[in-house]
């Protein structure tokens, strides 16, 4: 290729690339300082602000007299001004502008405009979404109960206990499935995976309102078992399906020499395909890991309304709904909960797109 | 006395195989009603709960692998098979696909799940007001989502692949995909925010407002326009899947190919749609499928932005609102079906590709 046309292409595109990367950062960017500032001046000043920026800066405070009426024009340094005028702010001599502190003491600042950022950060965002804050309830005897209000730590285990099991469980089922289906002729072996396959794009809502019913009549219903039973049906076509792409290619020779030494098909199952598997497990566990760990759906059917159990998507979920507009525990909170998921991205990343570059079809 | 011995020997494996998963069954039944009866530290028992899960899933097999051992030698491998894909087909059974043929009787029942009612929540489905918008919403996710994804996935990996920060810029566009539909939505719901006056702390309005336009509430007035709103949370965290792999394929065209056609003049504008575009035409086939699916069950994203609110309804949610709030199975039901006739010609290509590369 000439390189000379190379180069000349080459800014071009660097430069669109990195707008579209730009565009791309600045949602999770913002989220992330925002979770950082305090809850006051989030909802006054926009998150961008902390970057430096040309702004009003206070430089003189003048005390006009109390009992002044803002009906009237309000004289200030030999000048008149309305009131709507100091309340909107209003230009005065070598770039300097009047705007009320505070109309109602009567208290007027005088600003220069200069470069400025907002610098005041705080991690008491965090602090309180995962500790709770502390109510004071007083007691019909007199006394006073102290009460600590919902916090995310408990969600964080919460998931953390379904997304574990919810991972091992549905990969070492599959794991034994696809070892017989690539390995071990048996009757039915065929229909059998066919449907596994047919399974890979069904949607899982066609399951939920049958499983539902069934749960709730064996007590399933909220329990840890329960979810991670459902995570492993969801998951199972596809990483069955994944993983006997992977132990069908594993080389028979070794299979069947240690057959004949008298290995057992468990034992070669064990202590040959799943150490030769590794590669295919990481790549399909961070796989499963990550889509149960940001599983809404399946949780809020089959957990509920169970305070005790409800994992991170739905506490967030539910903050979104009564706290609207409390962003600084919206942002922190979110972030708690992308902190897993983008440890996982970050660290093995070369897996995760292994992983999905085989599994793009999950139902 | 060898028949006596050999029956002795088959009430002994009858025994066993039966007491065996019965112990199973009662041992993890107990664990279970052990974690719903007592009240432990959340950090104690999420870690015994990952370590009941994680053990016991392994000593269920180890177990019925025991008993199968204990079969002479031409029982034994008639029967290993079915325990290494038993608890597959059970699970998968149970779960999936069982249910699927209940939601599909459900379908032609009522609202109570008591009267049969032949098509009629078939036809409300596409007569409701509340239905039809779903089906519409979904259309335009299909329609608008899936395509920018594709469009732009393909875009961006061209770029990537001439860029000089491949890795980085790869790495950037890839990141949502990590995050979960409900972060995102915290994100864009602040990006959106909307608030009376002059200050506006959401991105979007702030800049409106610099370029002197009035602030807009983007997801719930401006109908029926906040669907595209909604709609870009899914192009933010799906187009990189879509780049990802187009890039994988991209590296794929033969060097000499692009080489050839530049040497007989032709611009890169032209070696993209004549020549990278047919190459990878199979990739961006699966990679168009695997992204319609995941758009016809979009939930998450409605749900936390709008609640299914200002006619954002989708199918998903539809489904849920029906089945959870009004209790209404049949239409519920319906809704679930509707998506699967959806995917139907995805599992026929699905199967038609695997019969090709020659079945098991």
């Amino acid at each position: 290729m000439p390189e000379k046309e190379r180069k000349r292409s080459s800014w071009i595109v660097n430069i669109v690339l990195a707008v579209i990367c730009l565009v791309w950062l600045i949602p999770t960017l913002g989220l992330f300082i925002s979770s950082f500032r305090p809850a006051t001046e989030i909802l006054q000043t926009g998150w961008w602000t902390v970057f430096p920026h040309r702004t009003w800066e206070t430089v003189e405070q003048i005390q006009l007299p109390k009992d002044l009426d803002l009906r009237k024009p309000v004289e200030v340094n030999g000048r008149t001004y309305t009131n709507e005028e100091l309340r909107a702010g209003i230009e005065i001599e070598d770039g300097r502008r009047l705007i009320w502190e505070n109309p109602r003491e009567r208290l007027l600042n005088v600003q220069e405009r200069g470069w400025g950022m907002n610098t005041s950060f705080t991690l008491e965002n965090y602090k309180s979404v995962l500790t709770g804050k502390e109510y004071e309830i007083a007691q019909p005897d007199g006394g006073v109960r102290l009460e600590k209000g919902s916090n995310l730590s408990r969600s964080f285990w919460n998931t953390l206990a379904v997304s574990i099991p919810g991972t091992v469980i549905p990969i070492l089922i599959a794991s034994f499935a696809a070892y017989a289906f690539a390995w071990m002729p048996f009757p039915g072996r065929k229909l059998i995976f066919v449907t596994m396959i047919a399974l890979l794009v069904v949607p899982l809502q066609v399951a939920l309102i049958p499983v539902l019913k069934d749960y709730t009549a064996l007590g399933l219903n909220g329990s840890l078992l329960g979810i991670w039973l459902a995570h492993t049906a969801f998951g199972l076509p596809l990483i069955t399906y994944f993983m006997y792409n992977y132990i069908s290619q594993l080389p028979g020779e070794i299979f069947e020499s240690a057959y004949l030494d008298g290995a057992s098909n468990f034992t070669i199952f064990t202590r040959l395909v799943l150490p030769l598997s590794v590669p295919a497990l990481a790549s399909i566990g961070i796989f499963q890991f990550l889509w149960v760990w940001n599983d809404y759906l399946v949780a809020l059917v089959f957990i509920g309304s169970q305070p005790d159990v409800q994992v991170l998507s739905m506490r967030i979920a539910d903050l979104v709904g009564s706290r609207g507009s409390d962003w600084h525990l919206l942002t922190a909170a979110a972030f708690i909960s992308m902190f897993m998921p983008l440890m996982v991205f970050f660290f093995l990343q070369k897996y995760f797109v292994r992983g999905l570059l085989g599994g793009s079809i999950k139902g | 006395m060898n028949k006596l011995a050999f029956r002795g020997f088959s009430i002994r494996l009858v025994f066993l195989s039966i007491l065996v998963p019965t112990a199973n069954l009662v041992l993890h039944g107990l664990i279970f009603l052990f974690f719903k009866h007592i009240d432990l530290h959340p950090l104690l028992a999420a870690a015994l709960a990952v370590l009941w899960g994680v053990v016991g899933i392994y000593f269920v097999y180890l177990s019925l692998n025991w008993v199968v051992e204990q079969y002479p030698q031409h029982l034994r491998q008639k029967m290993l098979p079915f325990v290494f894909v038993g608890p597959a087909v059970l699970i998968l059974g149970w779960l999936l696909v069982f249910p699927t043929l209940r939601t599909l009787y459900l379908s032609f029942l009522d609202a109570q799940s008591v009267n049969f009612v032949g098509l009629s929540n078939y036809v409300a489905v596409f007569t409701d007001r509340l239905l039809v918008t779903a089906l519409r919403n979904n259309l335009l996710w299909v329609v608008f989502g899936a395509t920018s994804c594709v469009a732009l996935g393909l875009l961006i990996a061209i770029l990537a692949d001439r860029s000089s920060y491949e890795r980085l810029a790869k790495t950037i566009i890839f990141m949502p995909m990590a995050i979960s539909f409900v972060a995102a939505g915290v994100i864009w719901k602040f990006i959106y925010y909307y608030q009376p006056g002059d200050e506006q702390v959401g991105l979007l309005n702030a800049i409106v407002v610099a370029l002197g336009g009035e602030p807009q509430a983007w997801t719930s007035l401006l109908q029926p326009w906040n669907n595209l709103f909604l709609i870009v949370i899914l192009i933010w965290m799906q187009t990189g899947f879509a780049m990802v792999i187009f890039s994988a394929a991209i590296k794929g065209v033969p060097g000499e190919l692009l080489e050839a056609a530049r040497v007989d003049g032709a611009g890169e504008i032209r070696i993209f749609f004549q020549i990278i575009i047919p190459y990878i035409k199979g990739t961006i086939l699966a990679v168009t499928t695997t992204i319609v699916v995941f758009t016809l069950k979009i939930f998450d994203v409605v749900m936390v932005m709008t609640g299914g609110q200002y006619d954002t309804e989708v199918v998903a949610t539809q489904f849920y609102r029906q089945f959870f709030m009004y209790r209404n199975f049949g239409y519920g039901s319906t809704l679930a079906i509707v998506l699967l006739i959806a995917v139907i010609p995805i599992i026929i290509f699905n199967l038609r590709q695997f019969r090709r590369q020659g079945g098991v």
